[in-house]
Parts: C-alpha cells; sequence; structure tokens
C-alpha cells in the first residue's frame, strides 16, 4: 500500500516536472511564457494537505533541489522556498482541507507569490538581478489551473485508494 | 532543512567543489529534459511528414544553390586567409588559428522567460568545455554556463549577466555589450557622449577579456538616446544571431580557450563560476 503512494506521488511531481519544462511552440510571443503555472509546486501542495503524513518537508526538499537543477538555479534556491511552503501547507493543512476548491486557489496563489518573492530575494542577492512585475503573473495562471489539478489528483488519489 | 539549503546555496555560489556532483545529478536528470522535448519533436515529425513532395523538393533546389554559392565564397575566403595570414606574417604579428566548430541543436528552453537560457544536446561527452563560446550561422549566441554529461546550458548574451566585450566595426571602438534580461535587446555600457557611434553601426566581439573569440559578429546599433545631465550615453543594441529562433548552434572551439581550460584544469584554481 504504501509503495503504491510513494509511486504515486513520484510520478505525479516527475509529470509536473516535465509539463513544466516543456517549450512553448514558436509562434507564441514570448511573454506567454510568464503565464506558465508553478505544477510542481502545486502537486508538493496538494500531496501535503492530502496526505500530511507522507508528504512533507523532506519531498519537498528533494523536488525543490531536483528543480534547481533542471532550471539551472543556484542549488538550494527553490529548495529552500520549497521547504518553507510546505511547513505552512503542515501547519494549515486541517484548515485546507475545510476550504472550498477557489477559496484553495486563492491560498495557492499566495504560496506562490511567496514562492517567487523569495526566488527574487535570492537572485537579487546572489546576481544583483532585478525582477519584473510580470514574474507575479504565475500566482494568477497557477490559482486558475488549481481546480483542474485538485480534481485530478483527488480523482487520481480516489482511484488508487491511497489514504 | 532551510539551513542545509542555504548552505548549499553558498557553497554552489562561492565555491565549486559542489560542481562535479552536480555534473552527476544533472546528468541522470536527462530523461525529464529528454522527455519534456518530445512534444516538440513529434510536431516536427509529422509537419515533416505531413510536407508536400514539392514543397520538399524545392527546398532541396533552394539549399542546394545556397550551397554553391556559399562554396565559392569559402574558396574566396580560403584564399584571403591566406593572403591576410601572410601579411600579418610580414608585420610580424602571430597568424590568427582557425576556429573549429562542433554543431548542436537546441532541446530545450529555459521555462523562465526572465532569464535567457538553453539547453543545447552536447555535453561533456562531446568535449563540450564551460566558458566556451557558441555561434549561429549570423552571429554571437552565448556561451556554455553549465556543462553535463549529455547536454549543457547556454547563457544567451542577452542574458542579465552576460557582459561581451565588442568594438565597433567602422571604427574599431571597443565597449562592452549587456544583457538586458529581454530578449532581442542588449544594452551597451559606459559610452562617451562624444563617441563616434550611429545608428546602424555594426559589432563585432573584440576578443578582450579572453572569453569570446575577437571578430563575430554581435549586433547593431539600434537607438542612441542623450538625457540631459547624465554622464554617457544609453545605447540599445539587436542581436544579430537569431537567439530565439534558430534551432541549430555552433560550439566554437578556438585554441586560446581550449588552452586557457587546460591551464584551469593542470592548476584547478577555484575561481568563480559565473563572471
Amino acid at each position: 500500500m504504501s509503495l503504491v503512494t510513494n509511486l504515486t506521488i513520484f510520478f505525479t511531481i516527475l509529470l509536473a516536472m516535465i509539463l513544466e519544462l516543456i517549450p512553448f511552440p514558436e509562434g507564441l510571443p514570448k511573454e506567454i511564457g510568464f503565464l506558465r503555472p508553478e505544477l510542481v509546486l502545486m502537486t508538493l501542495i496538494y500531496w501535503v494537505v492530502a496526505l500530511p503524513h507522507r508528504a512533507g518537508v523532506v519531498l519537498a526538499w528533494i523536488s525543490g533541489l531536483t528543480m534547481d537543477t533542471l532550471v539551472g538555479n543556484f542549488l538550494g534556491q527553490f529548495a529552500c522556498s520549497f521547504v518553507i511552503i510546505s511547513y505552512f501547507v503542515l501547519q494549515f493543512y486541517q484548515r485546507l482541507r475545510m476550504f472550498s476548491v477557489w477559496q484553495q486557489a486563492i491560498l495557492v496563489s499566495g504560496l506562490i507569490i511567496l514562492h517567487r518573492g523569495l526566488s527574487f530575494l535570492f537572485l537579487y542577492v546572489f546576481d544583483g538581478t532585478i525582477p519584473s512585475l510580470w514574474q507575479m503573473m504565475p500566482a494568477i495562471s497557477s490559482a486558475l489551473v488549481w481546480p483542474l489539478v485538485f480534481l485530478l489528483l483527488r480523482a487520481i488519489r480516489r482511484s488508487l485508494k491511497i489514504t | 532543512m532551510i539551513l542545509l539549503s542555504l548552505l548549499l546555496l553558498l557553497a554552489d555560489r562561492f565555491s565549486n567543489f559542489i560542481e562535479r556532483p552536480k555534473i552527476y545529478v544533472s546528468s541522470g536528470l536527462y530523461f525529464i529534459h529528454y522527455s519534456a522535448n518530445l512534444p516538440n519533436i513529434a510536431f516536427q515529425r509529422t509537419s515533416t511528414f505531413f510536407s508536400s513532395h514539392k514543397y520538399l523538393s524545392d527546398r532541396i533546389l533552394d539549399l542546394e544553390s545556397r550551397l554553391l554559392f556559399l562554396g565559392t565564397d569559402l574558396e574566396k575566403m580560403a584564399s584571403l586567409i591566406e593572403e591576410n595570414n601572410r601579411l600579418r606574417e610580414l608585420l610580424g604579428s602571430a597568424a590568427k588559428s582557425q576556429d573549429s566548430v562542433l554543431v548542436s541543436e537546441v532541446i530545450g528552453i529555459d521555462p523562465d522567460p526572465a532569464s535567457q537560457n538553453i539547453l543545447i544536446d552536447k555535453g561533456e561527452a562531446d568535449g563540450v568545455l564551460k566558458k566556451q563560446t557558441v555561434i549561429d550561422s549570423s552571429g554571437l549566441v552565448g556561451q556554455v554556463t553549465e556543462v553535463s554529461k549529455q547536454y549543457s546550458r547556454v547563457m544567451l548574451i542577452t542574458d542579465f549577466n552576460s557582459y561581451v566585450p565588442v568594438a565597433v566595426l567602422r571604427n574599431n571602438l571597443r565597449l562592452m555589450l549587456k544583457g538586458t534580461g529581454v530578449s532581442e535587446k542588449l544594452q551597451l555600457l559606459h559610452v562617451n557622449p562624444t563617441a563616434d557611434i550611429k545608428v546602424g553601426d555594426s559589432l563585432i566581439s573584440s576578443g578582450l577579456g579572453e572569453r569570446f573569440p575577437a571578430g563575430y559578429p554581435v549586433g547593431s546599433i539600434e537607438a542612441i538616446d542623450y538625457v540631459e545631465g547624465r554622464p554617457f550615453l544609453d545605447v540599445t543594441a539587436t542581436p544579430k544571431s537569431g537567439l530565439d529562433r534558430s534551432q541549430h548552434l555552433l560550439l566554437v572551439f578556438s585554441e586560446r580557450a581550449t588552452i586557457a581550460s587546460e591551464k584551469e584544469k593542470s592548476t584547478s584554481e577555484s575561481s568563480g563560476a559565473g563572471d
């Protein structure tokens, strides 16, 4: 049972990583890239809310490090903010379960703003990059996609009877 | 855990002992990049499959004629290079070495549009070195910032952290070109208000700083703006190479880069990773 759970968590996060890295078709304007939702973080948040005894800070740290190597950040940048966010979610998961999907979506967008803010902070401290406000766009797009992610992952979880 | 990630962050930024393990980890994660690029490959395959026979044969004819033209140009070039080297010998300066290149294909683009990085399908196994110059058919593209076994990451010249020493082709005025983080836009730093510079001037890499080899076209000047009271001109330039569009890139193996990297390996100096 626990093997199925772990494998499901592993593969959904892997799929989210692949989806997050797929390049957009060439014809589209480049600004559309700012609308890319933070799928990995959302999948992570879902699993932490649904299975707080299985998915937690360690999972967040590992997937953060993986994302760092994939995207080419300094190692630990995403890992740090993923850990902080999953810690928050672990504190409030019971309250989060009571929320409706759209209320959750608003909270998720707040968490993604936090994640982007932390990334900016690191980039500013280590690189001196000055970010633009455009980069906060994933917060909105992620909130719009959250119901989809939530329902899909819940359907997967229920069909595999993972608790 | 947060402390651990902060420690990793510092280690990665200020030293390079984490580099070897990072290469192995990122090589292991290659399959994620590969599968993320699959839809793109599938799209290309299907579009070739469905394009008409006439279109393809026209294209072959077109390419053949271009090859012919380029071949004649190349013959002329060979004699010119020969002559140039003879003249340089007469002047007593060293002959310019010919750079060899390696063709590579773009396999991934950074999902974050604000960072101008791409992935190419050649890595350490093909002899790619860190800090190596990348060009395409029309000009300078960027430099390799991270090498793993099968692929490497290229920082484009439009990246916020990219600096290229350039010279104006017309009068050899030396300047520093900086990326802005916006594609198709570059910025020239510290241009004197009295400098002889015009809109439309071509910029080539000057070879100073021993990072980029000299003589590759980099961009052309798009706009010059002087704000009263500022010490320098605001000059923007557009890159020559099709940074967002080119699918095939060339990795330049200049003699100098190879020697420098060997020197670095032998002394194993711990210099900073970026600029």
